[in-house]
């Protein structure tokens, strides 16, 4: 993302540790600041100006003609018709976040929730992440970045409303409140409709202070409400991006090269354009666009394109070979992350020591709905639509493809079928390779990736290896823990690498082991950074997604290798950590800790903390004769400080648990020669509803600020099923995807 | 020309009959709620009803269709009245959605045909059906209560 010289410092602001993809630390100065940006500018036209951009022409587009609009910030608007629209500057990819955010505005303005509709907000600068200063969706940090403003948001409405009716009733405002969209002059009991104080309200000076609701009063946060967007996503209605259509509309495939970084020698199209519906065929920089009028068309033509490729400097390229190449270079110490006490004099005095290697591959994020793009570019301007959690990147992106100021692009962000870290794309591959191809279209054109475009894409989870040693006392007690890390960098080479990397260590690649929560006296945490010609991105809980299954699952070993029991060792180091501790006992006493369990089965246990989240499980598993792992049961304690749709957060978490066993039993990118062995959902299996396990959620009540939900869920399970397997068979998994093959002689060995 | 019933109306449209019905469908009809996923049969993100059984509308060519009824999540209750709707609202079962329609088109042949299914039936019928965000527990528990509230409007 070298286009990016418009963004000045997107994120100068963020702390530097927490999660990733950038980090939002507990220390996290949001609500101050966020404050401070408000009250600071109150007083104004300012102030409206900076809240109300875009807002006066989309009000005229969306509202009853010849109506006006109470739109007094950028995030609400009333009309006439009593209903109150919620502009939502965060994506919509499943996360609820088109009701947990219009949840949080209207604990504050108390219209009638009946009347919420939900609009995704254009790209604009009023609408960027608090923390992170620019517009995106991603890092599991939509409502700690919201929690206040959104509020804030609201209560301003719903004052200048009680303004309004108070001016209109010749009464103080003080006397005046509001229940489900009516104001109330509780004095003379006069009554007066949201709708019908449009008018007035817009001539209400915006507040000077905005003062919030103690949260005791609330009447609508904290409590399960259900989605806004269910009644969409199952009649067919809902809008996706690969639903958008645009009059005129050509639809494009792209041929890609084969191996990461090729290029196109040649191209003969003659057969290709043969195919009825087939309207051009041109190189562009990432291979060669087929545009047709229909996807049938297009594919067909794709299909009957001959192109030579020149295979570059990737041909070779062999992840059997990393794996052995990574094994070697984890063997000598890299980048220093996290050192505490004397770790090698700790190992040489220990009176046991482990050592143990963990291997996880590349993933394909595999959203369900393939990645796509519909461009309109004309000689002034550039319209766009597609599901994305990157708007301000994606525009400055294209911007730069199209030559145009990023003012005269407009994205409009669709729902998102899935996204997962994929869509949010530092170079914003699918929306820049989209609008090259709009400028070889001639037209209004929509670029779709087909699922095995979509599975040898490249921007993955990286490849990690996890080289681990431990000592022991005479006790059994871990005294020492060396970990080295061996995996790409997401980070470097992006915009983000000056945020993010710091002395040869990138936070994304050791989240989840140099923040270890565990009181083990002498700590070493190092990394090595090879560059490899794969694209990487960040995938669902990023750096946590191998730390918390190698780190967890290694703990255990220290536990069994200690003669200690995994959940009494893990509780007895987390002795500092109050909160951690609490959902770890939490999730022992629901799951049965300790208890007898059938014939065949074990339990394993896992925490791991990310996102400012404390998640602890319990899965009950099994393995059959011929290998194959049952996921029974999975118990699950997760502590997100306030909790704004306790619904939400529990399918976040059932969710999470399920993305986390697909990546534990199921998927695996490799490639040889260069190329990706994967294609479509045959070889790069989800599970499915028959290994669907029994799922418990049990949420830690909190008064705390809300931290991260969409990501927190996915690191524990893949160790807690690990360790679950170690307990029934003896086994232990030290490389995902699990392996049948492997677990074949242990379930016939187990007694 | 090829003709069929869609979602009880008449269509006719001209298009190669290898054309798989899901972009007929979605690109020459304009129903978008039927989903593209994978393009195999894999996933079933793209499956409609063809005279009464679940089929993936991916790899159907238009050929086939030809004179048939077709029905899509379109055609199922725009007013949400379906009690696989009912339970799926009630249940909260999506979160990005994109796969429900077909989740909810293989739900109702499921039921149509076993109006009391078992776990074991629900993991047999819906296992050709992917949900990369994980909603397989609540879609379970959806079909469950549909269930139920069909009972409940039978006995009424």
């Amino acid at each position: 993302m070298k286009n990016l010289n418009d963004l000045v410092n997107p994120l100068a602001e963020s702390p530097s540790r927490g999660s990733s993809p950038l980090p939002l630390s507990k220390s996290s100065p949001m609500p101050r600041r966020e404050f401070l940006k408000t009250s600071a500018a109150i007083g104004g036209g300012l102030w409206i100006a900076a809240y109300v951009p875009e807002l006066a022409a989309r009000s005229v587009s969306h509202a009853p003609a010849n109506a006006s609009v109470f739109a007094p910030n950028a995030f609400v608007r009333i009309a006439p018709d009593e209903s109150v629209t919620v502009i939502v500057n965060h994506s919509e990819m499943g996360q609820g976040i088109y009701t947990s955010l219009p949840m949080l505005l209207n604990e504050e303005l108390e219209a009638d929730w009946s009347k919420i509709k939900v609009e995704a907000a254009p790209v604009d600068a009023a609408y960027n992440h608090t923390v992170f200063g620019l517009q995106m969706t991603g890092g599991s940090t939509t409502t700690p970045s919201e929690w206040e403003r959104f509020r804030k948001m609201g209560a301003m409405a719903r004052l200048m409303i009680i303004d309004a009716a108070a001016q209109k009733w010749g009464v103080a405002a003080s006397e005046c409140r509001v229940e489900k969209g009516v104001v109330i002059h509780t004095v003379s009991g006069r009554k007066a409709t949201f709708g019908s104080l449009v008018e007035a309200a817009s001539q209400s000076k915006p507040p000077a202070t905005i003062p919030l609701k103690d949260p005791k009063q609330f009447t609508l946060v904290g409590k399960a409400t259900r989605r806004l967007d269910t009644p969409s996503k199952i009649n067919g209605t809902a809008q996706f991006g690969l639903d958008v259509r645009v009059p005129g509309m050509l639809v494009a495939l792209v041929a890609r090269p084969p191996v990461f970084g090729g290029k196109v020698v040649s191209f003969d199209a003659a057969e290709a354009l043969k195919i009825p519906g087939v309207k051009t065929i041109e190189r562009i920089p990432s291979g060669v666009a087929v545009v047709a009028d229909r996807f049938w068309s297009a594919k067909l033509g794709r299909e009957k394109l001959k192109v030579s490729w020149d295979d570059g400097a990737n041909a070779n390229l062999s992840t059997t070979q990393m794996l052995a190449d990574f094994s070697k270079q984890s063997a000598s110490p890299g980048a220093l992350a996290k050192k505490t006490g004397d770790p090698a004099a700790a190992l040489a005095g220990a009176a046991k020591t482990i050592n143990a290697e963990y291997d996880v591959p590349y993933l394909a994020h595999a959203m369900m709905e393939p990645l796509n793009c519909v461009v309109d570019l004309r000689s002034d301007s550039c319209e766009i639509w597609t599901g994305t959690q990157f708007e301000t990147v994606d525009r400055a992106n294209a911007a730069q493809v199209a030559g145009l100021p990023p003012e005269k692009v407009k994205i409009n962000t669709t729902l998102l079928g899935g996204g997962f870290g994929r869509r949010a794309n530092p170079a914003s591959d699918f929306v820049v390779e989209a609008v090259h191809v709009a400028k070889v279209a001639k037209g209004p054109v929509k670029v779709v990736w087909t699922r095995e475009d979509d599975l040898a894409g490249g921007w993955y989870r990286p490849m990690w290896h996890d080289r681990f040693a431990a000592g022991l006392d005479a006790a059994g007690n871990p005294v020492a823990w060396t970990h080295t890390i061996v995996g790409q960098s997401i980070l470097t080479g992006t915009a983000f690498e000056p945020y993010g990397v710091k002395n040869g260590v990138d936070s994304a690649s050791v989240e989840g082991a140099a923040d270890l929560l565990y009181g083990i006296p002498n700590l070493q945490v190092d990394l090595h950074s090879p560059k490899i010609g794969v694209p990487v991105q960040w995938w669902r809980s990023v750096g946590h997604s191998h730390t918390g299954f190698s780190v967890e699952s290694f703990f255990d070993e220290v536990a069994h290798a200690g003669g200690k029991d995994p959940y009494e060792l893990r509780r007895k180091l987390l002795d500092g950590q109050p909160r951690m501790s609490a959902v770890l006992q939490l999730v022992a006493e629901k799951a049965g800790w300790g208890k007898p369990l059938p014939p065949g089965r074990g339990r394993g246990i896992a925490t791991h903390f990310s996102f400012d989240s404390y998640v602890a499980q319990v899965v009950e598993a099994s393995v059959e004769k011929d290998g194959t792992v049952r996921v029974h049961r999975v118990v699950c304690a997760v502590d997100c400080g306030r909790t704004v749709n306790p619904d939400i957060v529990k399918a976040q978490m059932e969710g999470g648990i399920i993305f986390g066993l697909t990546a534990a039993l199921k998927t695996e990118i490799t490639i040889e020669n260069g190329r990706v062995q994967q294609s479509n959902f045959h070889d790069y299996q989800m599970l499915r509803m028959f290994e669907s396990p029994e799922i418990e959620v049990h949420i830690v009540p909190s008064e705390l600020s809300p931290t991260g939900v969409g990501e927190p869920s996915v690191p524990p399970v893949a160790p807690a099923l690990s360790n679950a397997i170690f307990a029934a068979t003896g086994k232990r998994i030290r490389r995902l995807p699990i392996r049948a093959a492997d677990l074949v002689a242990a379930s016939e060995v187990k007694p | 020309m090829t003709s069929f019933y869609l979602n009880g109306k008449s269509v006719s449209v001209d298009e190669d009959p290898s054309t798989p019905l899901l972009w007929v469908i979605r690109e020459s009809l304009g129903l978008t709620g039927t989903k593209f996923g994978c393009g195999m049969a894999l996933c079933g993100a793209c499956t409609v009803h063809l005279d009464g059984n679940a089929i993936r509308s991916c790899v159907a060519p238009l050929s086939r269709i030809a004179g048939k009824h077709v029905t899509t999540i379109e055609g199922l209750a725009q007013d949400l009245s379906h009690p696989l709707q009912r339970a799926w609202i009630e249940v909260d079962v999506p979160q990005c959605g994109y796969c429900q329609s077909g989740q909810i088109m293989s739900a109702a042949i499921l039921l149509k045909e076993n109006p009391k299914p078992t776990d074991k039936d629900i993991d047999e019928a819906m296992s050709g059906n992917i949900c990369r965000c994980g909603t397989y527990p609540r879609i379970r528990r959806a079909i469950h209560r549909a269930a139920e509230l069909s009972a409940e409007k039978k006995a009424s």
